[in-house]
């Protein structure tokens, strides 16, 4: 495609432009008027658009940006490695990550580190869904959910147990230890499918 | 016996139990129409309106009047107390006053008393509505002046501007009635109109009537004293809780009382439409304040419409049309109509009736064919000298009909 370049002011020679006569719409006689109260009138019969809203829901875009959500392995343990990559992605300041080493008797996720403290605060928080971008292991994502109202500044921030996903079919509750003969690759990898007999300490 | 005698050998309980039933009346169309105007300018807007307090939302508007009730009473420190105080009761109790001529039923039993549901007739009626609505206007001026601030003061003045002005458009739009009645009572009136209403008989007074109540009222689009984006408010901006609540009770009840009287001097008062008379003799004579009370809410729902379709006027264009159009028109209709009175009463042959008549409209068609061509040479006179000055001028405030655009076919295909 031939690149277009702009005109220049000095190329443009104004007394050489063309004008040509359109007609305008004018004032609209009596007639116009009536449709006027035609269109209100035939509004009344017709279904509102309204939804009414805490008894109906309607579903919002499948990619609505809501509430966060720290999601798990298949096995149970915790994606995030308390990185802190999100809090250094977020715009607005909203999200506090400290992270801790996992060790044989308390391991959170599989590999080196977990994060111990995860708070985003909802208040600060303006859905840009740039954390989510920078989440290396997808532990980080956005939900639907929209129904973030509350009456303090407290609670508006939420703590990991909050944000947590919760234990699905086959999730075991962490700490526990890696499933067997793994490492944190299979985990990415996609190996692990479900807990292991052996990774419930607490039976 | 006409209903000034049947009205005049009440019995002062009875008196007072039509007052009671005036006011209760009145109260309670005021909380029904607040109610059915904002469901109706709700659905004219496709959403259903309030529908959240008791059955479809029948409570809101008690629900509004109680929460007003309990607010904050707050007088502004510059205002003058004493006036803005007053100015809310005068607004309240006037509107009230003008529905106590209004006939809303022919005779009927009330506690086994024969009487008509009319409070008092008096020989000048609808004088009395006029004056009283004069004094109405006391309450906006006055509410407006004492609040000591700006904004109501100019929502009062503009109001009673308004106000002013289209009650002599409405006052003169009553005349041919007056003229054709023979009376100014409005009993009478309902009782001249049993063959034909004087909505059909006299239509422009009915149209200049119907455009002059919706000004007066200050209702849209005539709603220039509450233009919100304007004045805030109006000349109610100062004011909350229970003298807020008077001044809109006095909006809607005065809405109520111009419908009812346009109800009474246009389409019959209390009589049944063509065809159904049978049915004033229903219920006792009862039926007929059902006939009443549906024509009444026929006004309402064009005071409902007419607010979901048409946006607010401009003050200028608003006084202008008021004194420039509907005052001289309505007073060329009195005159036409007192000839054509004067020649029927007088006995004149039927040509000489028709002779004025047609004379009338060949001169109203000459003098509008006039008005054209005198428009559209004032057109063509401003188009003839638009290239004269070389310097540059704001444009001159003319209708325009066309409009020159670039032509430049170079520029479209850049763009």
């Amino acid at each position: 495609m031939a690149e277009i370049e702009p005109l220049k002011n000095s190329e443009r020679d104004l007394t050489k432009v063309e004008f040509s006569q359109v007609d305008q719409p004018g004032s609209v006689g009596l007639l116009g008027h009536l449709k006027g109260f035609w269109i209100t009138f035939s509004t009344i019969f017709k279904k509102p658009e309204t939804v009414e809203y805490p008894e109906v829901k309607a579903p919002t875009q499948e990619r609505f940006h809501g509430r966060h959500q720290l999601n798990r392995h298949p096995d149970g343990l915790e994606k995030c490695i308390g990185c802190e990559l999100c809090a250094w992605a977020c715009p607005a300041d909203a999200i506090y990550v400290e992270g801790a080493d996992n060790t044989e008797e308390n391991r959170m996720s599989p590999g080196e580190r977990y994060g111990k403290v995860y708070q985003i605060n909802y208040l600060r928080c303006v859905f840009c869904g740039l954390c989510i971008e920078a989440c290396p292991t997808r532990a980080l994502t956005m939900t639907n959910e929209y129904e973030l109202a509350d009456d303090s500044r407290a609670k508006l921030i939420f703590e990991k147990d909050d944000l947590l996903g919760p234990l699905r079919a086959g999730m075991l509750m962490p700490p526990h230890p890696m499933y067997p003969d793994m490492t944190d690759t299979n985990y990415y990898k996609g190996d692990v499918t479900q807990a292991h007999p052996s990774q419930d300490v607490n039976k | 016996m006409t209903t000034a005698e049947l009205i005049g050998a009440d019995p002062g309980w009875l008196i007072t139990v039509k007052a009671l039933l005036v006011f209760v009346v009145c109260v309670v169309l005021t909380l029904m129409s607040v109610w059915g105007e904002r469901r109706l300018v709700g659905r004219m807007q496709q959403r259903p309106g309030p529908n959240r307090v008791g059955p479809f939302g029948l409570v809101q508007a008690l629900a509004d009047g109680v929460k007003l009730a309990l607010k904050e009473d707050l007088i502004p420190a510059a205002a003058d107390k004493i006036v803005f105080v007053i100015a809310p009761i005068i607004s309240a109790t006037t509107c009230f006053m003008s529905f106590a001529v209004i006939p809303i039923t022919g005779p009927v039993t009330l506690f086994g008393h024969k009487t008509a549901m009319q409070l008092t007739d008096l020989p000048v009626g609808v004088l009395y509505v006029l004056a009283i609505a004069s004094v109405g206007v006391y309450g906006i001026i006055l509410a407006g002046w004492s609040s000591g601030s700006t904004y109501p003061l100019l929502g009062g003045l503009r109001s009673s501007a308004q106000v002013i002005s289209y009650e002599i458009a409405m006052g003169l739009s009553l005349v041919s009635v007056f003229i054709y009645a023979g009376s100014m009572s409005t009993s009478d009136i309902v009782a001249a109109q049993t063959s034909w209403w004087y909505g059909v008989v006299l239509f422009p007074s009915f149209a200049i009537y119907a455009i002059s109540m919706v000004g007066e009222t200050n209702r849209a689009p005539f709603d220039l004293a509450e233009a919100e984006g304007e004045l805030v408010g109006g000349f109610h901006t100062e004011y909350s809780s229970l003298k807020f609540a008077l001044f809109f009770l006095a909006e809607y009840v005065n809405i109520i009382a111009v419908s009812a009287l346009a109800t009474t001097l246009f389409l019959g008062g209390y009589h049944a439409p063509p065809f159904l008379g049978f049915t004033e003799n229903w219920l006792g004579g009862w039926f007929t304040a059902i006939w009443f009370f549906s024509k009444v809410l026929v006004f309402f729902f064009v005071f409902v419409w007419l607010r979901g379709t048409l946006p607010r006027l401009r003050y200028d264009q608003f006084m202008q049309f008021g004194w420039k159009v509907l005052i001289p028109v309505s007073i060329l209709w009195i005159l036409v109509v007192a000839t054509l009175r004067v020649l029927s009463l007088q006995g004149a042959p039927r040509l000489v009736v028709v002779a004025f008549a047609s004379a009338v409209v060949f001169l109203i068609m000459a003098v509008n064919i006039g008005f054209e061509n005198a428009k559209k040479k004032k057109l063509e006179a401003i188009v003839d000298n638009a290239d004269a000055p070389s310097f540059s001028l704001p444009q001159l405030p003319v209708a325009l009909t066309s409009i020159n655009v670039s032509n430049n076919k170079e520029g479209v295909d850049r763009g």
